[in-house]
């Protein structure tokens, strides 16, 4: 690893694990987007590629704006009165911001996973199916089999198949956060977002959701929002920095950690500031 | 893994065009977010219909008396001649009187509640002072006119009478025979019902007080009762006086109980021991009494406007108080 | 300033004199309660339950009270606990910010500590007046107006301590309004909302003043909710207010069933809260 910057040792070695910057088709391109929380012009306009089937890392200090820009992917933003997009991201060159589109269309593409873990008030099996039977009506014995799948893919079903029907909220912070990434490839999106889903756990649950992301990605692209750069480093294949509304830079994340082209990048990744 | 489950399946039923997918449920959510609204609005239009129908109901009245109805001293079926004076002023006196034997209680009992009182205990009490609110308001007016009344015309009233009836102008409160009704006990007897809640409001507002501020105090070497006297109550003041107009309001348009022990009589009498009127005890006593578009009836209706409004005006004020404190 | 000696004895003063309010109002609690039992207690026999109200002297019962304030109560919560709960839900989905919320919330405040008795005079002046007369059904009214303000109140807290996480995650997966509303948040807050509605129970089986002019009162068997229908409030306050023994004792028997069972559902709405903390 050669680099101009002092990079950050550890951050470095995990990069040069990732093989996996091989260019693919764009999944969602974000054009011109601004966005308004009221008065507040919180994202400026944004242009950016996401391509398919990798993982896209956010990082940059907090109010730079990354959890906007994951909120106008899946529309979330569209439950508060007063905050508003402008321009457009393209889902497979559709755009989905405006109002044209109906938002439940697009949630059921697009997938999000909370910063906490959110497990509705049911049996860890309704909590699958909840979703599920939104927008399909299966059999029993087609749901059973899609609770199954879903939960193996979430790497938890050996820990909750002899309790499927008791309350999700008995299951630990970690086990409930992997719940919860079941629940959303059940309804089987093309784009999971997740929104710092390990901020909340302790260090082996978020080793085992990180190697839950490097499985996903074969079916779903992914974009995730972190604070942890060394996460970003270890799970992203391109990584997007942020500072105060703007994207300062994007590159396949050896790149970004080894050789920024952003003096501010720099800074950040080095832990001068945020 | 098992290579059937990691596969996409492929009856997805929605993973066509995302232009042409049909959104589920959108009937439904309008019909849903419709009686949101509705029920919404339903609770605006239902106050608005009660007083409307308030005033509809007492028009003649007022028609009748003009604004003299308000400062008409009288109450006479025989004549047909009618005056809400007696009946504001029972109403407002009784509640002053409810108000000013509650406000110490509550102080003292927030104050034990959320400083005295051990940990453990605290949350058992608090509830047994909530269920006193709890009671219903006609088993009050059984206990004031069976237990109450019997003891305030036996120890209480007459010792009054006796000490304090021969001062000149304050005397005129204590005049009168011990019957143990009268605007006294209604008074002390709503003093229990509004307790719980002057008491709850005065503990939440108490427990919201920042610790730092209550921790600096104790830091120069207050005592508790200084911190709770210059931090806590200061501190808390506004959301305060709106619990107390709160206990006003609620006392203003008490019933069942205030009619058994008040005595009902459409008289002007400054003693606290004299029988009196509310405008809800009156309304309540002399409806079976009101023959189906008399002018009794109309006036009684215009007496219920009027206490509404009163009503209206103290529960207004102690909410903009109370919340005004929350907001800052 | 005053000297240390002196301000802690003000201190002492100040805490014994509190805890002795404190007793004092435990107290009345008791005192209240032990009234009631020692009165109603012995009067309280099979006949209460068995009989119908009777002229003085004729050992009656209050059965038609009883199941007149049930019928009133179960149709008051019937016509009461979708509106609040719609109503609530309404101030804590769209009335946060809207305008139209914060007056809804305002004016339901209003009527959660209006008198009482002018509710029952506006269902006269509304329903029984211009509908040909005293009814069941006017009765259930004028106590469905009493309930809905609670129901309101208590569902819109409890709705505003769903953590917005869990909404947000359910609109994530696709999922429409209603269903967000009803399948998670109303059930993540369903202890809340029960609460709510156990004490708006307890607030509608207590009331007597809205009764009086909707209602009437019935002496006589009735299960027609358009006649002047029966209720354990309204049989209290006539036998109370009587000069024949028998009745009086009746009264205490039905005021020790009323305040019994509203106490009841006081405790156990707390219960549930506090066991779903």
């Amino acid at each position: 690893m050669t680099s101009a910057v002092d990079p950050n040792l550890s951050v470095a070695a995990a990069v040069s694990a990732r093989p996996d910057a091989a260019p693919a088709p764009t999944k969602i391109k974000v054009e011109n987007l601004n966005f308004y929380y009221g008065q507040n012009h919180a994202l400026k306009n944004i242009n950016f590629e996401i391509p398919e089937k990798r993982v896209t890392a956010m990082i940059g200090p907090s109010g730079c704006g990354k959890s906007t820009l994951l909120r106008v992917f899946n529309r979330m933003f569209d439950l508060y009165p007063g905050q508003r997009a402008e321009g457009s991201v393209l889902f497979d060159g559709v755009n989905i911001v405006g109002k044209e589109l109906d938002p439940t269309i697009i949630r059921t593409r697009i997938g999000m996973v909370f910063q906490k873990p959110t497990p509705f008030p049911m049996s860890i099996y309704d909590n699958i199916a909840f979703g599920v039977r939104l927008h399909e009506s299966l059999s029993k014995s087609k749901m059973d089999e899609r609770v199954e799948s879903c939960l193996r893919k979430a790497a938890i079903w050996e820990e909750t198949k002899d309790r499927l029907h008791t309350s999700a909220l008995g299951m630990s912070g970690g086990q409930q956060q992997r719940l919860c990434i079941a629940r959303t490839i059940a309804v089987q999106p093309e784009v999971i977002l997740l929104d710092e889903p390990t901020s909340a756990l302790d260090p082996i649950s978020t080793s085992k959701i990180e190697d839950l992301i490097d499985e996903l990605k074969q079916d779903f692209t992914i974009i995730i929002v972190t604070h942890n750069m060394q996460q970003a480093a270890r799970c992203a294949d391109y990584t997007a920095f942020f500072y105060l509304g703007e994207l300062v830079e994007v590159a396949p994340s050896d790149v970004i950690f080894t050789n920024p082209k952003q003096i501010k990048t720099r800074d950040y990744i080095t832990g001068r500031f945020g | 893994m098992d290579a059937t489950l990691t596969s996409r399946p492929e009856s997805g039923g929605y993973a066509g065009d995302i232009r042409t997918a049909k959104p589920t449920g959108r009937t439904a959510d309008k019909v849903f977010v419709g009686l949101l609204w509705g029920c919404g609005i339903f609770v605006l239009v239902l106050l608005g219909l009660i007083i409307a129908m308030l005033f509809r109901g007492g028009l003649p009245a007022f028609a009748q008396f003009g604004l003299d109805f308000l400062w008409t001293p009288a109450w006479n079926p025989v004549t047909e001649n009618f005056g809400a004076l007696v009946m504001i002023y029972g109403t407002i006196f009784s509640a002053i009187i409810a108000v000013v034997i509650a406000l110490p209680l509550s102080f003292g009992i927030a104050f034990f509640l959320t400083e005295i009182a051990p940990q453990a205990l605290r949350r058992p009490i608090g509830v047994a002072v909530q269920l006193l609110a709890a009671v219903p308001s006609i088993i009050y007016g059984m206990w004031g006119f069976f237990i109450i009344s019997p003891l305030m015309a036996a120890y209480v009233q007459p010792p009054l009478i006796e000490w304090l009836g021969p001062i000149p102008l304050l005397g005129a409160l204590f005049q009168g025979p011990a019957l143990g009704g009268g605007m006294l006990t209604a008074g002390l007897i709503m003093a229990v019902m509004i307790l719980p809640f002057i008491t709850a409001m005065f503990v939440e507002t108490l427990e919201s007080t920042p610790p730092m501020l209550k921790e600096s105090a104790y830091g120069v070497g207050a005592t508790t009762f200084e911190v709770y006297k210059n931090v806590s109550v200061p501190y808390g003041k506004t959301a305060m006086v709106g619990a107390v107009m709160l206990g006003l309001g609620r006392a203003l348009g008490e019933t069942m109980a205030v009619t058994f022990v008040i005595g009902n009589a459409t008289r002007l009498s400054a003693s606290l021991f004299a029988p009196g009127a509310t405008i809800a005890s009156t309304i309540a006593n002399e409806f079976p009494e009101a023959a189906q578009g008399s002018l009794k009836l109309d006036s009684l209706l215009a007496l219920g406007f009027i206490l509404f409004v009163i009503s209206f005006i103290v529960l207004a004020l102690s909410r903009f108080l109370v919340r005004s404190n929350l907001k800052s | 300033m005053s000297s240390l000696a002196v301000r802690r004895t003000k201190d002492y003063a100040v805490k014994v004199i509190s805890t002795g309010f404190a007793v004092v109002a435990l107290f009345l609690l008791v005192w209240i309660l032990f009234t009631l039992v020692q009165k109603g207690l012995p009067a309280l026999t099979t006949n209460v339950f068995t009989k119908m109200t009777l002229p003085p002297g004729h050992n009656g019962g209050l059965l038609n009270a009883i199941v007149g304030s049930l019928m009133q109560i179960g149709l008051a919560m019937v016509i009461g606990t979708p509106i609040g709960l719609f109503a609530g839900t309404f101030l804590a989905e769209n009335g946060r910010t809207s305008k139209l919320g914060h007056i809804t919330r305002f004016v339901n405040d209003i009527l959660l500590s209006a008198p009482s008795i002018l509710v029952g005079l506006f269902v006269y002046a509304f329903l029984v007046n211009p509908f040909g007369g005293f009814s069941g059904w006017a009765g259930a009214v004028a106590l469905a107006i009493l309930v809905i303000p609670v129901v309101v109140r208590t569902t819109e807290d409890m709705l505003n301590l769903v953590p917005v996480g869990l909404r947000e995650a359910a609109y994530a997966l696709g999922a429409p309004r209603w269903k967000v509303v009803t399948m998670v948040t109303w059930r993540a807050a369903r202890a809340g909302i029960m609460t709510g509605i156990l004490l708006s129970i307890a607030r509608a089986a207590g009331e007597t003043a809205p009764l009086l002019f909707t209602s009437l009162g019935n002496n006589s068997w009735s299960t027609d909710m358009s006649a002047p229908m029966a209720s354990l409030p309204i049989a209290i306050y006539q036998y109370a207010g009587s000069p024949f023994d028998d009745w009086v004792a009746l009264a205490w028997a039905g005021a020790l069933l009323i305040t019994m069972s509203v106490l009841f559902l006081n405790v156990i709405s707390r219960l549930v809260l506090s066991r779903t903390k």
